[in-house]
């Protein structure tokens, strides 16, 4: 995919991602516009009729979140993008996908503030949210772009993850990551892996919906396969019936987080820049982790040994990595645009590191220079 | 040919799925999923095409029962999730079962752009005036004066017709019934569901329960009498003036229309895309 042959597309972060969903199989969106995620829609709107897939402007986030779990119950890889006034709606039927293992992609291009906000700058406020943004334990997947190269290939792992584990993956992007225009070579659909949710084989009235395995991920039917089930948001048995025995409802939640243990090293994806011989680090991601490679960058060229790990899934949060890098350096910079929402996990994974927050609250990206002379001062 | 019920329950009802029910006994809505069931019987649909969604409540447990695609949504938005079955795959037959909460208070929004978008969709509409499964706190549809949980002193907001409201949002069927006029629910629920376009079937159903008890009709058979006394045919309700049908309720089909429906035009778009295209 690296070397994939081409044209080159001027593309933003937005409509890269759009390209990513529908060579990942996505045939289906259904959103509400929003500032500044309204491009993934419009592009949607004008790309999916061609490819027999079908887009619906909803009449909310709400609505729109309902839609793309009804789809995905019928068989149909289904996505919708907003930013966090709409992210907040739609956390109700996201804890409904998470809790009926239905697969789908939230896209949440990040805007800056609380409420309203600031419709137009970037923010990395919905980091929390987006783990936790629906009530109850609940298994979720998180990933953060940082590119227009990153918004197209994180899209499909999105796609995938969300296929094979049978679990909402929140993606999470920025003003800045949506609207920057960047260079793309598209590879062909050939040159992608493309991950699909397992099927049953059984005949249908042997089928279990919610039977566990051994990796925790049963076999899904679509409606209208021929296998007539039940889903429903209360907690459920094997058969997707509504129970409240103890023991039934202990082992269906332990399976949710179960599956996404098992599948910790394949799910918890980071790139590391000169990192191999650092002794100040920082770790970063999204349009925040652009800024720290070119200041790392900088920092080496003047004879500082710094690295950057930088965190494509959020959630479940990397520790390995982190740990290994919080081991390795004397102290790492976090550097966000929020008042410090990843560095505390990063804290959290080692309390004697040390771990130093550097924010950004006011709408505004942070620069290489000011990275750089945070780096200065580890 | 007549079939009978235990045909009807063989065929239809789960039997894997542990009875008894969540509802009360006396309830209006297991009027209803008969209706439905015999309705289902009669189009002669196969039961892998049909999709019955519900939300949250009394009327919410209603699918965990029947032998179909089955899916019990979240508080007001089983249209929601009924427009992305439907979308994704258009040969189903995508049923939605809701209360009068649900559809017409955290729902309502759903539910008027449902009629307005006209998806191929139906929607029954259980309307027992109250909310029942959490105690009988006042809905939508709780008339002017009456009393429940939330309003011990006589409730001051007025209903919904949720029937005339489905009508004026633009849905291509609109008819309602009630649980008392059983065989002509069947036959409302059958049209519904063969009508291609946004359908609505309003049934006036007792929760004896929670809105009876504290309403002067604590037992089902008061609270059919009063639909008996109350439901006027809408063809004779054309004739009565206003104050004529004050406290009363038409039922019958309200409106049969065709229009363009959602899937059909978008269908449209696609070929124009050049989907389905041979290449």
């Amino acid at each position: 995919m690296k070397n994939a042959k081409g044209p080159v597309r001027l593309l933003q972060g937005n409509e890269a991602m759009v390209e990513g969903a529908l060579m990942a199989g996505c045939r289906f969106f259904a959103g509400y516009p929003i500032t500044p995620a309204s491009e993934i829609s419009e592009l949607m709107s004008q790309r999916l009729p061609a490819l027999g897939g079908t887009f619906i402007q909803m009449e909310d986030e709400i609505a729109s979140m309902g839609a793309v779990v009804g789809a995905s119950l019928a068989g149909v890889k289904a996505m919708t993008a907003t930013s966090g006034p709409g992210f907040s709606l739609m956390q109700e039927n996201i804890g409904f996908a998470a809790m009926t293992e239905v697969p789908c992609v939230v896209v949440d291009v990040m805007r800056g503030g609380m409420s309203t906000g600031l419709p137009t700058s970037p923010g990395q406020g919905d980091v929390m949210q987006a783990r936790w943004g629906t009530h109850g334990d609940h298994p979720v997947i998180v990933l953060a772009a940082s590119s227009v190269r990153d918004s197209f290939t994180i899209t499909i792992q999105a796609f995938n993850l969300a296929e094979k584990y049978r679990v909402p993956v929140i993606l999470l992007s920025d003003e800045i990551v949506a609207h920057t225009r960047e260079s793309l070579v598209l590879p062909s659909v050939h040159e992608v892996e493309v991950v699909n949710r397992i099927k049953p084989t059984s005949p249908p009235d042997w089928y279990k919906p919610y039977e566990d395995n051994s990796r925790g991920v049963p076999p899904m039917a679509a409606f209208g396969d021929g296998y007539r089930h039940h889903v429903t948001g209360l907690v459920h048995d094997t058969h997707g019936f509504p129970t409240e025995r103890p023991d039934e409802v202990k082992a269906f939640i332990n399976r949710q987080f179960r599956k996404i243990t098992h599948g910790a090293a394949e799910i918890q994806m980071t790139r590391r820049l000169l990192l191999d011989d650092a002794e100040v680090a920082v770790v970063a991601y999204g349009s925040v982790s652009r800024a720290v490679h070119r200041a790392v960058l900088r920092a080496r060229e003047n004879g500082i040994k710094a690295g950057l790990l930088q965190l494509i899934t959020l959630f479940p949060f990397p520790k390995k990595a982190v740990d290994a890098v919080l081991r390795q350096c004397r102290s790492v910079l976090v550097p966000e645009l929020n008042i410090g929402q990843i560095s505390r996990e990063v804290k959290r994974v080692n309390l004697t590191a040390k771990v130093v927050k550097y924010n950004r609250i006011d709408g505004l990206g942070i620069t290489p220079d000011e990275i750089y002379g945070e780096l200065m001062k580890l | 040919m007549t079939v009978s019920m235990a045909q009807l329950r063989d065929k239809y009802l789960r039997h894997d799925k542990k009875f008894p029910h969540v509802w009360c006994p006396g309830c209006g809505i297991g009027i209803v999923l008969g209706s439905l069931i015999r309705a289902i019987d009669r189009l002669d649909l196969a039961k892998d095409d049909i999709v019955l969604a519900s939300g949250i409540g009394c009327s919410g447990r209603l699918p965990v029962y029947v032998d179909l695609n089955t899916v019990h949504t979240t508080h007001g938005r089983a249209l929601t999730f009924a427009t992305g079955v439907k979308l994704a795959r258009p040969e189903l037959t995508v049923i939605t079962v809701m209360g009068d909460g649900d559809a017409t208070a955290i729902g309502g929004n759903h539910f008027i752009h449902a009629a307005r978008r006209n998806l191929d969709l139906t929607a029954i509409i259980i309307n027992n005036q109250i909310y029942g499964m959490t105690g009988g706190q006042y809905s939508p549809a709780t008339p002017y004066g009456a009393y429940a949980t939330t309003a011990g002193y006589g409730h001051v907001e007025h209903a919904f017709s949720i029937a005339e409201l489905a009508v004026a949002a633009g849905a291509s069927f609109v008819a309602r019934g009630t649980v008392y006029h059983a065989a002509q629910l069947d036959g409302l629920i059958k049209k519904a569901v063969e009508k291609t376009g946004f359908s609505v079937v309003e049934v006036m159903s007792n929760c004896h329960v929670q809105f009876g008890r504290r309403n002067g009709m604590p037992d089902p058979v008061s609270m059919l009498n009063w639909f008996k006394d109350r439901a006027v045919p809408v063809g004779t309700a054309a004739d009565l003036s206003p104050g004529e049908l004050d406290g009363k309720f038409s039922i019958g089909v309200l409106a049969d229309v065709d229009k363009p429906n959602f899937h059909e035009e978008y269908r449209k778009i696609q070929e124009r895309a050049g989907a389905f295209r041979e290449t």
